[in-house]
């Protein structure tokens, strides 16, 4: 399958040339393609499947705690909801957003190749993706599985009577996936760079991905291998995690979070990439300090991996490991805090430009400082002892991984939709909803502090009438975010087939992907671009 | 002979060559975690019940472990020479190299199987409710170390079987013969797998069979 490029065509930017997209518009065009592009767009297409799906059970567990006594859903279908929220939320939404769909179109492209390093094994990763989202979903859907998205021994081992094999092999399956986008990453970052484009040139979201790339292949084995050894210990009755086998649950634990806290990284790393690229374009100055938000993203992937047990601060593990994995906590804030100075600096002086992708960035600033610094209070032993297993851990994850990585997604979303589609969609409504899910957002999860500090644990469906005001707010808030959501899934749909047409670089801005035509042909460039200069030219 | 183009996302059969070296060798590292997974675990519980561990590792047959130890040596060794042979373009002797090193690694799986059959007669295979029959002292402890023991070797077979697939294909590739030059860059790949699964076993049996002291 070639397709001729037309170089005729290449200046005629309002006549549409041959692109990605309307070659060959057929079922087998798209499901067997090794384009990056259009598996991209075979990810996007799904992973907003899976988010609405996980938002559905979310505002189901809303609901429900609208009141205090549980009067909505019996405690046995709300910890089904919780479970399947998050199950479908962390393993088929975060993990997977920003590096499958904006990495996988963007990555090739920002280092000025043809394609990913192994495009069937890209194509491959989408088909195990979705194979392992269907069967998690059937299983949670068909039997309901209670046991919350961490799959904890006993409760899984033990106490489950619910399909928690079958929603288990899901995730193990889908592991793969995410094994190969980012031994792809790595490879192609390594092997398929344009002549002149150093390592010292590479666009931070390039960096991001990268990094995310080794988490993915450094962690999820490990968490296979968990899955794996747990399902055999319900499926064989072999026994690794039972004290009545010799086992320890607590090994789980270990085992689980020694992937799930580097999890956490794969969902921040991206998001921060997107962000870097945002804010210099947006605000038109050079990513202020490079070398040092280069140094910050190696050295968060490299603390990911060694902070796993503030997980476990009351699980039982030793004092000296509570101190030791608190000291390396804290540690983590610092390249979190030089990043997130590095960003306002950049800003510093410049001509800001309050685009919808700008807001979204500033949003991600702020929501991910306040997830931040809540951090550090988890991170201290003893506050931990009070905080832990409360909705203030609840509101500090969903700061980092919802108004983080979420709200970098769309940012980056809404910043190379143009590229993707070679559209532009509404400016007037796509600001509405930048700002409806920054107030929505703060309003839900806000309250959910002072719960958590007041003492409300997390996971009851039913609670003291003292804490309902703050529920009714947060409640209320989720109805907002839901707003802040549906509102781009309808004017970016509009825009695809009503929005102008946008030409190749709308924003004005720099890096190799801008240089392709909007929305680029079927192997990017109609030559390999050479690089001559940092990624950040802005003056 | 001439050299066929690149794949049509490289600009070099040089590229394509390194890029698919990396691809495997960082598949590799993901493999190693997986092991290592179960290593971990494996070493803490090592270290807390090592008197029952080391007794139970007397129930094992390290005279078949280590004939299995052995196979897999010289299948490592036909594997290289497969390579070898096809770097040179000797096809006949890349196809006997490379069923020979499908012969030792089935084998290897024959003695494997007949070990496990083996530990079911004598109950020491505590799955599926299987009746577990120690000896010793301590059988609940001993009962993981069968655990670990058939989880560890169960996973390490499941590789050989996939590599020996592998090497299926292979040697029907190169019995076909069309493109040399794509083949060797293919078998080279293929062989840094089956070093791998090599490797593992050595760490395999070292920790199941040799430490029982």
């Amino acid at each position: 399958m070639t397709v001729a490029s037309h170089p005729e065509n290449h200046h005629r930017e309002h006549d549409y040339p041959e692109h990605y997209l309307s070659s060959n518009w057929t079922l087998r065009g798209w499901l067997l393609t090794v384009d990056h592009k259009r598996i991209a767009w075979l990810y996007t297409v799904s992973i907003t499947g899976f988010f609405f799906l996980g938002g559905i059970a979310a505002l189901l567990i809303r609901l429900e705690l609208i009141t205090a006594p549980g009067d909505l859903l019996s405690a046995k279908v709300y910890n089904e909801m919780f479970s399947l929220h998050g199950i479908v939320m962390v393993w088929f939404f975060l993990i997977p957003s920003i590096p499958a769909t904006l990495g996988n179109f963007l990555m090739p492209m920002m280092v000025g190749a043809k394609d990913m390093a192994f495009p069937k094994l890209n194509l491959l990763s989408w088909y195990i993706y979705t194979v392992g989202g269907i069967f998690t979903l059937a299983a949670v859907l068909a039997g309901g599985v209670d046991t919350g998205w961490t799959f904890y021994t006993p409760y899984s081992s033990l106490f489950s009577n619910t399909s928690v094999i079958a929603a288990a092999t899901g995730v193990f399956v889908v592991g793969f996936s995410s094994i190969l986008t980012g031994l792809n990453f790595m490879v192609t970052t390594h092997t398929m760079r344009a002549p002149g484009l150093t390592w010292k040139r590479l666009p931070l979201f390039v960096w991001a991905n990268y990094a995310t790339g080794l988490i993915m292949v450094l962690a999820t084995p490990v968490l296979s291998v968990t899955l794996l050894l747990m399902g055999l210990e319900r499926g064989l009755g072999i026994g690794i995690f039972d004290p009545a086998l010799g086992g320890d649950p607590l090994l789980f634990q270990h085992l689980f979070w020694f992937y799930s806290h580097p999890a956490v990284y794969i969902m921040i790393l991206p998001a921060m990439g997107v962000v870097s690229e945002i804010i210099a374009c947006f605000s038109r100055n050079p990513v202020f300090g490079y070398k040092g938000m280069v140094l910050s993203i190696a050295a968060i992937a490299l603390f990911g991996f060694v902070v796993w047990g503030h997980h476990m601060f009351v699980s039982g593990q030793s004092l000296y490991s509570g101190i030791l994995f608190s000291f390396f906590t804290f540690l983590v804030a610092v390249p979190s805090a030089v990043k997130t100075l590095n960003w306002t600096a950049t800003m510093f002086r410049g001509r800001i430009w309050f685009s919808a992708p700008m807001i979204y960035a500033l949003s991600f600033l702020g929501l991910f400082t306040i997830g931040g610094l809540t951090g550090v209070f988890l991170a201290s032993l003893a506050l931990d002892v009070h905080l832990h297993d409360t909705y203030f851990v609840t509101a500090h994850f969903h700061y980092i991984m919802v108004g983080g990585a979420v709200t970098a997604y769309l940012g980056g979303l809404h910043f190379w939709w143009p590229k993707m589609t070679g559209r532009m969609y509404s400016e007037l409504w796509s600001k509405v909803a930048a700002l409806a899910l920054f107030i929505g957002f703060n309003l839900t999860f806000y309250p959910q502090f002072l719960l958590g500090y007041s003492g409300m644990p997390r996971r009851y469906h039913a609670y003291p009438e003292a804490f309902e005001f703050l529920h009714v707010l947060s409640s209320l808030g989720a109805g907002v975010l839901a707003i802040g959501y549906l509102l781009p899934l309808a004017y970016l749909a509009w825009s695809l087939w009503k929005g102008p047409r946008a030409p190749a670089n709308p924003w004005d801005a720099y890096g190799l992907e801008w240089r392709a035509n909007s929305p680029p042909i079927e192997h990017n460039f109609t030559e390999t671009p050479r690089v001559t200069g940092g990624p950040y030219a802005y003056d | 002979m001439t050299e066929p183009a690149p794949a049509e996302q490289f600009d070099t059969l040089e590229q394509q060559r390194h890029a698919g070296l990396m691809g495997m060798w960082v598949f590799l590292i993901t493999e190693l975690l997986l092991f290592g997974g179960v290593f971990g675990a494996f070493t803490v519980f090592r270290v807390q019940h090592g008197e029952v561990f080391a007794e139970a590792a007397h129930h094992l047959d390290l005279m078949l472990g280590t004939i299995n130890t052995v196979l897999l040596l010289t299948s490592g060794l036909t594997m290289a020479l497969a390579e070898q042979a096809v770097g040179v373009r000797r096809r006949g002797l890349g196809v006997f190299f490379l069923l020979a090193t499908i012969l030792l690694g089935i084998v290897f799986l024959g003695i494997k199987a007949y070990e496990w059959h083996h530990e079911y007669t004598k109950q020491l295979l505590p799955v599926l409710d299987l009746p577990f029959n120690y000896p010793g002292e301590h059988p609940e402890v001993a009962e993981l170390f069968f655990n670990f023991y058939y989880a560890m070797t169960g996973m390490h077979a499941a590789h050989m079987l996939i590599g020996i697939v592998i090497l299926g294909v292979m040697a029907a590739l190169i019995a076909g013969w069309r493109a040399p030059a794509k083949l060797d860059r293919q078998i080279h790949i293929v062989g840094l797998y089956w070093a791998f699964v090599d490797v593992v076993w050595i760490f395999v049996f070292t920790v199941l069979y040799l430490l029982r002291g």
